[in-house]
């Protein structure tokens, strides 16, 4: 069993939705953003998403954009990133966390080198935007090899002919985008969801994480009421902008919300 | 790859969009149906005489082509004064600077818009970093009655303002784009933005050959009309081929529609000219092939000046035009085949050919190509007298005159 399966077996025994919650490793500096990943478990964040930074991420909103740019000023670079999640393995053994971002720094680190290192560090899986199922041979096919998880999104435009190569070489669980557009912008109409998460939750056979526009914890409660867990990102990243505590305050009042959803 | 272990040099991109290792579908999953859909009714578009005949239409009446092939005797001669005895090539320009619009962008706004409306699409997006491109594709919108959102760096916005105000006469909503460092990379960006938000109703006309499979190889077959017609206006001036041919280079748009056409002619030497700004030895240029190394972005992958994180760099040219950090895949490809080879032009030798052009041929050539101007006449100074080199004017100059007059220090 990995972290990843390990996390949503034990919830879904609780009748939990996961609370997954993205922070842009080195935002706004390498210690703010290691101290912060280090609280995160205790402020009730089940799974971390760790985004990578890049100067060029096409499909996110101005939030996570700014978190990238904040970070390389400080002089991020994914070898520092991975040097976080071994910081942060030293104490804490059972949180997953995947690697969020675009492909090119990773290709640019050698894919080959890339995974050992991941997995060396403590790694558990790969989210990669913009390597869709046609280049499955660059990244997810060798991440497999090498036992992280590559987790796939999926959006309102995988239509049903679709989604079977989508997820064939999905592991962990499946991303669900619930809008087209990018991140941090408006979030799914709930029916909608609520359908799409059925539907590739049957496909998959894997846990399904509903993200892209949940702020609220009201929102994020709707949403654990119908999926295996619930993805918050921008709004993290700019209630960091702000301080770390509100940050830490936010992913606690998320954490509450989801855990007791399906509860009321 | 050697060149005798290819049978062609035109066949690609192969099913996955590749050219060797080059090109590819680097998007996100929301784009991909859209991509697919596209890829297939291209295809469909291409076996299809009725699309054949309303671009020719087009592209005979509305942009004006063909585009004449000139023969530039004064540029010509202006090479053999200072070349040794016997040497300096017949220099001809294909002079798509005659275009509707200015430049050989609209061969292939005319094209893709053709596109969109087959796929029933009621929203055009595009990128632009001059405005060349943002102009030709506000154009075709105006004429074909689609709304036209254009995404500009906003210091292009600033320096570019007839080019603005030009797309807003032709009823072009712009965006100036401060994301990022506001560059031409940057306005791809938000258009990718903005298309993955929109991607029901709303058709992306790239205007270089690059991006995700198909663009690369469809904007290479809407600019290939240029190498087409210049290949058939040589024999007829010439009786033959070219010895060589020769175009600027940004993300490469020009240069391959010209090119493509005399891949397989292995008589003719084939020469790309990328930007090399203040000097490819320093930050400030933007020659991908000579000072890049190849990474992914924009949904391809091909070369890209970035940093050893995989970082993108700035690109710096005095030409907006070729201010761009990457390149068309099937470029890199042609690189590393050694089909093609690619020199550099700095901004400085740019504009002095810039200037020998006004001065002696009565013409204003765009910053773009006087990049290839300034390495054709050396080259053709290394040719003997009786050869031939051609050169794709690719735009004309009317919107660099203040740059220029800039860079020399003058006032308008």
């Amino acid at each position: 069993m990995t972290r990843i399966d390990d996390t949503f077996t034990r919830l879904k025994a609780e009748d939990k939705a996961a609370f997954v919650a993205f922070i842009m490793a080195g935002d706004p500096d390498y210690e703010t953003s290691l101290s912060l990943l280090k609280q995160m478990p205790a402020a009730g964040v089940d799974v971390i998403e760790l985004g990578i930074c890049f100067t060029d991420p096409m499909a996110d909103g101005a939030a996570i954009q700014a978190a990238g740019l904040r970070a390389l000023e400080g002089g991020q670079t994914l070898k520092k990133t991975l040097s976080m999640v071994t910081d942060f393995r030293v104490e804490d053994k059972t949180t997953p966390i995947i690697l969020m971002g675009y492909y090119n720094p990773i290709y640019i680190y050698g894919v080959e080198a890339f995974l050992k290192d991941a997995d060396a560090a403590g790694v558990d899986g790969l989210i990669v935007v913009d390597l869709p199922p046609e280049e499955d041979a660059e990244l997810c096919l060798p991440a497999r090899k090498a036992g992280l998880d590559f987790i796939r999104l999926t959006t309102p435009t995988t239509d049903d002919k679709r989604l079977p190569e989508v997820i064939k070489n999905t592991s962990g669980f499946v991303y669900y985008v619930s809008v087209a557009g990018i991140t941090g912008g408006a979030a799914g109409e709930k029916a909608a969801v609520d359908e799409a998460v059925d539907r590739i939750r049957q496909a998959a056979q894997l846990p399904v994480a509903v993200g892209f526009g949940i702020k609220t914890p009201d929102q994020a409660r709707e949403i654990a009421k119908i999926a295996d867990g619930v993805v918050v990102g921008s709004e993290l990243i700019s209630k960091l902008a702000d301080s770390p505590k509100a940050a830490i305050d936010h992913m606690n009042a998320l954490a509450e919300a989801i855990h007791t959803a399906r509860k009321t | 790859m050697p060149e005798t272990a290819l049978n062609s040099y035109r066949n690609g991109p192969d099913a996955e969009g590749r050219f060797g290792i080059f090109g590819g579908r680097f998007v996100a999953e929301t784009l991909m149906p859209l991509i697919l859909e596209l890829e297939a009714e291209y295809k469909a578009a291409k076996a299809d005489p009725a699309f054949r005949e309303e671009l020719d239409y087009f592209l005979k009446h509305y942009v004006g082509r063909p585009s004449p092939m000139y023969y530039a005797e004064r540029l010509t001669d202006h090479v053999r004064q200072t070349a040794a005895k016997g040497k300096g090539a017949k220099i001809y320009l294909k002079r798509d600077e005659l275009n509707h619009t200015g430049a050989h962008k609209i061969n292939n706004c005319i094209g893709q818009i053709l596109l969109a409306k087959r796929m029933g699409k009621t929203r055009i997006i595009a990128e632009t970093g001059a405005g060349q491109h943002g102009v030709a594709t506000a154009t075709v919108c105006a004429r074909f009655g689609l709304p036209c959102t254009v995404y500009m760096g906003a210091t292009d916005v600033e320096r570019q303002k007839p080019n603005v105000f030009r797309m807003n006469l032709l009823g072009a909503e712009i965006k100036p784009v401060t994301s990022g460092t506001g560059t031409l990379k940057d306005a791809m960006n938000d258009a990718l933005r903005d298309w993955v938000t929109n991607v029901e109703d709303t058709f992306y006309i790239i205007g270089t050959a690059a991006g995700p499979h198909p663009y690369p190889e469809l904007v290479r077959d809407f600019q290939s009309v240029i190498g087409h017609e210049a290949k058939a206006q040589m024999m007829e001036a010439e009786g033959r081929l070219p010895d060589t041919i020769m175009a600027c280079i940004g993300g490469g748009s020009n240069a391959i529609g010209l090119f493509h056409p005399f891949l397989d002619d292995k008589e003719v030497e084939i020469i790309g000219v990328e930007a090399a700004g203040h000097g490819v030895d320093t930050d400030q240029h933007a020659a991908s092939l000579t000072g890049g190394n190849p990474g992914v972005l924009h949904g391809n992958r091909t070369y890209l000046l970035q940093d050893e994180d995989g970082q993108i760099q700035d690109a710096h040219s005095i030409s907006a035009g070729l201010d761009y950090p990457g390149i068309g895949p099937e470029h890199a490809w042609l690189h590393e085949t050694g089909r093609v080879k690619y020199v550099s032009c700095k901004d400085e030798e740019a504009l002095e050919a810039f200037q020998t052009c006004c001065a002696l041929e009565g013409i204003i050539p765009a910053l773009e190509p006087s990049h290839a101007l300034a390495r054709a006449f050396d080259r053709a100074a290394e040719m003997d007298q009786d050869q031939i080199l051609l050169m794709n004017m690719c735009g004309r100059g009317d919107k660099d005159i203040f740059t220029v007059a800039d860079a020399l220090g003058r006032e308008i």
